[in-house]
């Protein structure tokens, strides 16, 4: 075995999400990122289980294991029994364990999501709160939405909510003890120690692209940048 | 297979349940969680516990491959310990994602036990706390299925057309995760999902079977979080809108708190870039939580349901319903205080 494919079989996502791919296609034909992306998951399977190493490597660095966005529903449809969905989320993490995500532009894209969604989990314990909804960022979200943000407080509160309030409802604020053990928990499961690298990757990343380093340029460049060549 | 998985029902607890919030229900449909609570606690009688402790279930971040395995089994684990230490066994979530990722877990401990093993030691090294798993686990959706005919023998209102008679023509939306990653936790598995169309039924409605009724919503994390990739989701709306609009729906009523705040919005983005609106007479198609179309049911108010968040005016389903409402009182907030109203927009206004 190639030593790739055997750091990937260290997660049990890829022992419960590869068997053996036939090469039917339906994963690719149910799949709503191929429909938007030139992308096909069937042939990540395939790439994966050749367990070749240059093969493997070239994908971890590569856009194409960017686009899925892990809908899951390839895998009530596979007649084998896979789940590329699985094998792309091991993929994904072996590719930033190493620092290959920088290599693509769908992968450097991880620092903005690690320094949005990370950090409100650190600094919130959710993914998302109100005030972090800016529709600046977010034009999509239309009027409605515009004006829940500027009134956030006089809106939640509407609703009963414990609007940034300690104790129990809605969009409350967590309770410091609450909020240190979901830090512990971070911090002995190495999510910690996964943030940092990202950071660190990026860091050196952004330089050599000429940049001053990973700083709020380089975040907007991420987070806006598409080159074209994905569809 | 085909019949078989029509008929298949999980098991709903019937009572005493531990509450665990949504991240993204609670910022975009705060009403509809304020009213999950109120039909269990007030119109049904039941026990439930809205604890203050528990934290997101990080799942955004799991399924953005930015927070690891082991840390989001570990944070399921705590939220476990926090129902079990309150005395409770039956684990009802308000969100999609976090529903699959519990699920995920449960199963992924069946499987490979040494993983739970992990889970129990990092969670007592990071918070001292021990737990076990629930002896039931429901999705909220689930939970109002299960009392559908309590609700249905209490309704002030049906999903009925009061001006023709007709029962409401209803999308239902399931939201991939609920049952397509295992198929078994689902009513109706992941082929026949019958949750949302069972409430549709008992309340008097009528579900619409079109072409995409069963493709995602297009949200998938990453691909929205970041602003370049947003094509993707909104191109996958598209295609679900235009694959249900000929069928003439009244609403789309979605099980999962992110296709149900994307069906709204994306409709306002694809209205202000290319002037489409799917729904009938030059509006939008509104799109509720089951909550929502619960409340409704059960003669609600539509503001105190929150409705007055969605992007897509609501009004033309509600005059439909026969459902009295105050125009006025549509952006008060609390207290009756005025703070002003949002910007007009094409999909958003509404004249009667």
């Amino acid at each position: 075995m190639g030593k790739y494919f055997d750091m990937l079989m260290e997660d049990v996502r890829m022992k419960e999400g590869l068997t053996a791919c036939m090469n039917c296609g339906i994963c690719t034909g149910v799949c709503p990122s191929a429909e938007f992306y030139n992308y096909d998951p069937r042939q990540i399977v395939d790439t994966v289980q050749t367990q070749d190493d240059r093969a493997i490597e070239e994908l971890l660095k590569s856009d194409t294991i960017w686009y899925c966005g892990e809908c899951m529903s390839c895998r009530p449809r596979c007649p084998r029994g896979n789940t590329p969905a699985y094998i792309i989320q091991s993929l994904r993490s072996l590719s930033q364990r190493l620092g290959f995500f920088v290599y693509s532009e769908k992968g450097r894209q991880q620092l903005a999501l690690k320094r949005t969604i990370g950090q409100n989990i650190l600094n919130t314990g959710y993914c998302l709160m109100p005030k972090l909804i800016d529709p600046e960022l977010h034009p999509e979200q239309g009027p409605v939405w515009k004006w829940v943000y500027e009134h956030d407080r006089d809106v939640f509160e509407r609703f009963g909510d414990n609007y940034r309030q300690e104790g129990p409802g809605a969009v409350r604020k967590i309770d410091d003890q609450s909020m240190a053990e979901l830090h512990n928990i971070l911090k002995v499961t190495g999510c910690d120690d996964f943030f940092d690298n990202l950071e660190k990757c990026s860091e050196q990343k952004a330089i050599e692209m000429g940049f001053n380093g990973a700083d709020e340029e380089y975040f907007r460049y991420i987070y806006t940048t598409d080159n074209g060549s994905h569809q | 297979m085909k019949i078989s998985w029509k008929e298949y029902q999980k098991d709903i607890a019937d009572d005493h349940y531990y509450y665990a919030r949504s991240c993204i229900r609670q910022n975009f449909f705060p009403g509809s969680e304020a009213a999950f609570l109120h039909i269990l606690g007030n119109d049904l009688g039941r026990d439930i516990l809205d604890d203050a402790r528990h934290t997101s279930c990080t799942g955004i971040g799991y399924h953005s491959d930015i927070v690891p395995l082991d840390t989001i089994m570990t944070v399921v684990a705590r939220q476990f310990a926090l129902m079990t230490e309150a005395g409770y066994e039956n684990f009802v979530s308000s969100c999609i994602t976090s529903f699959g990722i519990y699920s995920e877990a449960l199963e992924m401990w069946h499987e490979f036990p040494e993983q739970e093993e992990k889970a129990h030691e990092y969670l007592y090294k990071a918070t001292g706390r021990e737990f076990k798993k629930p002896k039931n686990l429901a999705h909220t959706s689930d939970i109002i299925f299960h009392h559908r005919h309590q609700i249905a023998a209490q309704a002030k209102h049906k999903l009925i057309n009061v001006q023709t008679g007709e029962p409401l023509k209803v999308v239902d939306h399931i939201g991939c995760h609920y049952a397509k990653i295992f198929p078994k936790v689902g009513v109706g598995g992941s082929e026949f999902p019958y949750v949302l169309s069972g409430m549709v039924e008992a309340w008097g409605g009528e579900c619409i079977d079109y072409p995409e009724r069963r493709h995602c919503c297009g949200f998938g994390f990453r691909n929205y979080l970041v602003q370049a990739n947003r094509g993707c989701p909104v191109a996958n709306s598209k295609k679900k809108l235009e694959s249900m609009a000929p069928y003439k729906p009244d609403f789309i009523v979605a099980n999962c708190p992110g296709c149900t705040m994307f069906l709204d919005r994306w409709q306002y983005a694809i209205s202000e870039m290319e002037g489409t609106l799917y729904g009938q007479d030059g509006h939008g198609i509104p799109v509720l939580t089951y909550e929502e179309m619960a409340g409704l049911v059960l003669g609600y108010d539509p503001w105190d349901l929150g409705m007055q968040l969605h992007q897509v005016a609501v009004e033309p389903l509600l005059d439909k319903m026969g459902i009295e409402y105050d125009p006025g009182a549509k952006y008060l907030g609390k207290n009756g205080k005025f703070i002003g109203k949002p910007e007009d927009s094409l999909i958003g206004c509404y004249t009667k």
